[in-house]
Formats: structure tokens, sequence, C-alpha cells
């Protein structure tokens, strides 16, 4: 008897450039059509006079290539040290990526550690899940400043009490998710466990971890822009110059003179989190082997 | 030597629903034996008491002299579900190696059995494709090595074959029978169709649903091996006919039902 092979179609390789061909015209085309609505939606209302949504003026939209040359203009408020707007905000950026990445870490850990814990005992998820949701529902800004106050008495360094706040906001997805991962292991796939006599170890390790993978990375995700949030939000109270949060302080103050540097701060904070994304893309690229439409 | 020995055996659900009434049945070495019967008459449950997934609430299961409790310690069950239950992220290769994984075989010893179940069920050229690569009939197969390879005594089979086309499931019903005359294990195979029952058993065992209970035994004499030929016997037939008009039998005998289910 001869196997009948029933492969998923092979790309043709012209299918496959045209395909990544049309990807990156539409990575292109996106943010063209994003600065044509800014312009446009900038010139008519101004033009016009009008005021609904909202009323706009050289101030609340600046052109987007004044943005762009602010990046390249010593800045007005801040001694940069001679150096470029530009530099001065991807120097405060890594500052900031550095809180973010250990605060991420330190969340990603905590909240595996415990949506693994409370998948092992039932009773425990009833008893805490209510306190590690209520958790995220007090307003970081008023969490901050203790954390800082707190963590500083102990001589800790100001950035990490940041990280610690990054983490606060990163724990929770990732938390959630695993516990909710490890439990969606097919009724089954369990049962065949059970037929191997597999102890509860090798059953979390061989069949509920892997199950839980995808559920891990989609929070994972969502954890890498909030720790970038996160680590914003701490050094506000937190007196941190170093960090994009300093300098969005400091050019939300002179924004009435000039706009473009706030905004251009914005740009960077945005492009920070667009990388902490895709490193976890990546990370999930060579971690997570499954079907194609079963990747979150 | 009966491998299997079911006295007793009653189930009842929480919520009251009965699955099984008062089981008896005795399975030998080396047989092949179909649980044959409409939906709710519980023989899925059946099997899956005798494969101690879950307990009888009364009645006693008895496999190669032990408790069903302790036969699955010693890991004495290959399992075959409707669906395939392969693992995504494991290859196929590594999909058929996980029991031998769980029960502590050598790198070395995993690859060899491999290699020998993957040319068993036909399929050595896909050892390092993912499950999602291949078609259903092929999944099943790899579930059939996996269930195989480490020789269990006993395997059992829950409407493996129930979600395929009549072509593969004929197909795959031809390659169990090759694949069972080679391990000489015992099969316990669940189905709703006769036609499979009848082709592929040594005994049919005709249940019937509630309570859900044993209601006929029917032994089948077709010679071995079995051939794309034997389906065209005339004792076939015959053996197709008894089996249905048991199973109708037994329907008939179910007071709320009426006796229209001439199908």
């Amino acid at each position: 008897m001869t196997a009948i092979a029933v492969e998923r179609p092979r790309d043709h390789r012209g299918a496959r450039l045209l395909r990544s061909t049309g990807r990156g015209l539409l990575f292109v085309a996106v943010p063209l059509v994003l600065w044509g609505l800014w312009e446009g939606y900038r010139w008519l209302w101004i033009n016009r006079g009008w005021t609904w949504p909202f009323a706009v003026d050289q101030t609340t939209m600046p052109h987007v290539a004044d943005i762009f040359r602010a990046l390249f203009r010593n800045p007005s408020s801040v001694s940069g040290g001679g150096d470029k707007l530009i530099t001065l905000l991807l120097r405060s950026a890594l500052f900031t990526a550095k809180e973010a990445v250990v605060g991420f870490a330190l969340g990603a850990s905590i909240g595996f550690l415990l949506g693994v814990v409370l998948a092992q005992w039932r009773l425990l998820q009833r008893g805490f899940l209510p306190y590690i949701v209520a958790s995220q529902t007090v307003p970081i800004l008023a969490v901050a400043p203790i954390v800082v106050v707190y963590l500083g008495t102990l001589q800790v360094a100001a950035w990490f009490s940041v990280a610690v706040i990054a983490a606060y906001l990163t724990f929770f997805p990732v938390a959630i998710s695993t516990l909710r991962g490890l439990q969606s292991a097919d009724r089954q796939a369990l049962e065949l466990m059970r037929s191997y006599a597999a102890g509860r170890l090798t059953v979390l390790w061989k069949l509920r971890l892997p199950t839980a993978l995808p559920y891990i990375f989609a929070a994972l995700k969502v954890s890498a822009t909030a720790s970038i949030v996160g680590a914003i939000i701490g050094e506000l109270p937190s007196g941190i110059q170093d960090g994009l949060g300093g300098k969005i302080l400091v050019f939300n103050q002179y924004y009435g003179l000039d706009p473009t540097q706030l905004w251009a701060t914005n740009l960077i904070a945005a492009l920070l989190g667009i990388c902490f994304f895709l490193v976890v893309v990546l990370a999930e690229r060579l971690v997570v082997r499954r079907a194609p439409e079963n990747l979150a | 030597m009966s491998v299997v020995k079911i006295e007793g055996v009653s189930k009842e659900f929480r919520g009251g629903t009965i699955a099984l009434t008062d089981v008896d049945l005795e399975i030998e070495a080396g047989e092949f034996v179909s649980l044959i019967g409409p939906s709710g008459c519980g023989k899925s449950t059946l099997l899956r008491v005798l494969g101690d997934l879950i307990e009888p609430t009364r009645g006693t299961v008895t496999v190669n002299g032990k408790t069903a409790r302790r036969a699955r310690r010693d890991r004495d069950y290959g399992i075959v579900f409707q669906d395939p239950v392969l693992y995504d992220w494991r290859t196929v290769a590594r999909n058929i190696a996980l029991p031998l994984e769980m029960a502590g075989w050598s790198r070395q010893k995993r690859a060899d059995r491999v290699k020998e179940m993957l040319a068993l069920v036909e399929l050595a050229q896909f050892e390092r494709h993912h499950p999602w690569q291949l078609s259903g009939g092929m999944q099943q197969r790899v579930s059939i090595a996996r269930a195989l390879s480490f020789d269990p005594a006993l395997l059992l089979m829950d409407e493996p074959f129930g979600a395929l086309d009549e072509m593969t499931r004929e197909r795959l019903n031809m390659e169990l029978l090759r694949i069972w005359e080679r391990s000489n294990c015992t099969v316990v195979f669940v189905t709703h169709s006769i036609a499979e029952a009848v082709f592929l058993s040594t005994r049919v065992v005709v249940m019937s649903p509630r309570p859900g209970r044993i209601s006929d035994l029917v032994a089948i004499d077709l010679p071995q091996p079995r051939t794309a030929a034997t389906r065209e016997e005339p004792r076939f037939f015959e053996l197709v006919t008894q089996v249905r008009e048991a199973l109708h039998l037994g329907a008939d005998l179910d007071s709320r039902r009426p006796t229209q289910a001439r199908a």
C-alpha cells in the first residue's frame, strides 16, 4: 500500500516574492496614508475654522515634517550638551529600555510562576485571583511614588524602582494567560497522559506547558509594550531625568513654545515599543512549533 | 487465558445518568473484540472503565490478573481515540516516542523502536513532519503507532476511524488487521459501524442503551487473514445481518423508544 501524502502545497517562489513585495508596500503605504490624513485634517480644519470633533491650530497639530525636522535640531529647552534632539532621545530611550527590560523580565517571571502555582491548586486560585485582579485596578500613578519612596529607603537605585513599577504592569497578563493556557489542555490528551501513568510534573512539562505557550506569548506581546508604559510612568514621580519619562515632563512644559519636541519624543517611545514587540514575536517564532493557524 | 475480566460493572454519572448496568465480559488473549451499539449505550464508557480512565460505580475489572489501576500503572494499555490527539509541537517521530520517554527508554532504544513503528504504519518518510502537515488518515496511523510503540498487552480503540471517509476507513481497517496479526496484542474496538465491526473482529459485543448493557455476543467465524474479498463473502453478509438484528432487538427492548429505527 502506498502512503497518500497530503502535504501543504509548497509556496511557489514567484508567489512568495509577490507576497513579500506586497507586504513591503503596505509597510510603506500605511505611514504615508496616516501622514496624509494628519496633514489633510490639519489643513481643512485650520482653513475652514471647523471645531468638531476638536479644533486644531499650529500648536496642537504641528506639521509632520516639522516633527521630523525637530529631531535633527538642538533642543530648545533642555541642555543637551550640544547634542541633537534625536541623540538625546535615543540616549533616553536606552535608559528607559533598561528599566523596561529588567521590569519585563521580573514581571514575566513572576507572572509565569504565579500562573503555574495557581494552576496546580484550585483552592489557591479561588483565594488569590480576586486580589491579583484588584492589583491592576489600583492606578499605577498612585502606586509609583510609594514604590519609589519605599525602595529608596532600601538604598535601591532609582531606576530599579522604576523597573519594579514596570514589572507591576507586566506580570498580570502573563499570570492570567499562563493560568488559562495551562488549563486548556485537551481532555483526550490528558487521558492519554493518564494512560501512560504520567505524574503531575510530567503532565505539566510534556503537555500543559507546550499547550500554554501560544497563550503565554500572546500575553508577553501585551506585556512587552506595557512594560515600557510602566517604565515611562514610573519615571514621572521618581524625579528621574535620564529617561523618556523625564523628557516628556520637560517637553510638556515647553509645549506652547515648541510642540514638535513632545511629538518627537512620542515617536521615539512608540519606536521603542515596536522594537520590544518585535523581539517577543521573534522569540515566539523560534520557540513555538505549531500549526500556522493556531499561532496566537 | 483471559486477558480481561469485567464483572458486574455499573457506572452512574453524577446527575444520575446510568451509563452501564451490570456488565460482564471476558476477553481472551489475542482476540479482536468490537463493542457496537447506538449512541448512549455506554460503549465508550465501558472502554474508559476498562482502561481505568474513569472508575466504575460498582463491579471489578481485572486485566492480566491485576486491577485496572495496576494495569494502567504498568502501562498495559495503548489507547487510540477518535481524534488522533497528536502533539502539534512534536514531529511525527517524537509523537510516537512520547510513551517511550515516559517509560524511561534510552534515546537509542527509542530511535530504533520509532523507526520500526514508522515502517509498520508505512509513514517512514514522514518522521520529520509535524502533525498538521498530514492528512486525517495519516494522523490516525501515527496515533496507532504511538499506542503500539511500547507493546501494550491491550489496545483500546474508541471509534478511531469514525471521523474518516469511507475509503480511508476501509484501507485503515486492512492495515489495522495486518498490524494486529503481527503484534499479537488484544484489541478492544468501539465502533458504530456494523460492517466495520464484523470485518475486523473475532467477536462482536452488541450493546443497547438506557440503561447501557450488553444485549448479545456474536462470534465472527470468518477465516483469517481477512482480505478485501472477505467483504463480499455470503458469510460476511449473514453475520452483518445477524449483528444488525441483534442491535434492533436490543433497541426494541428499549421501552421508551418506538421501533422505527430500521435504517
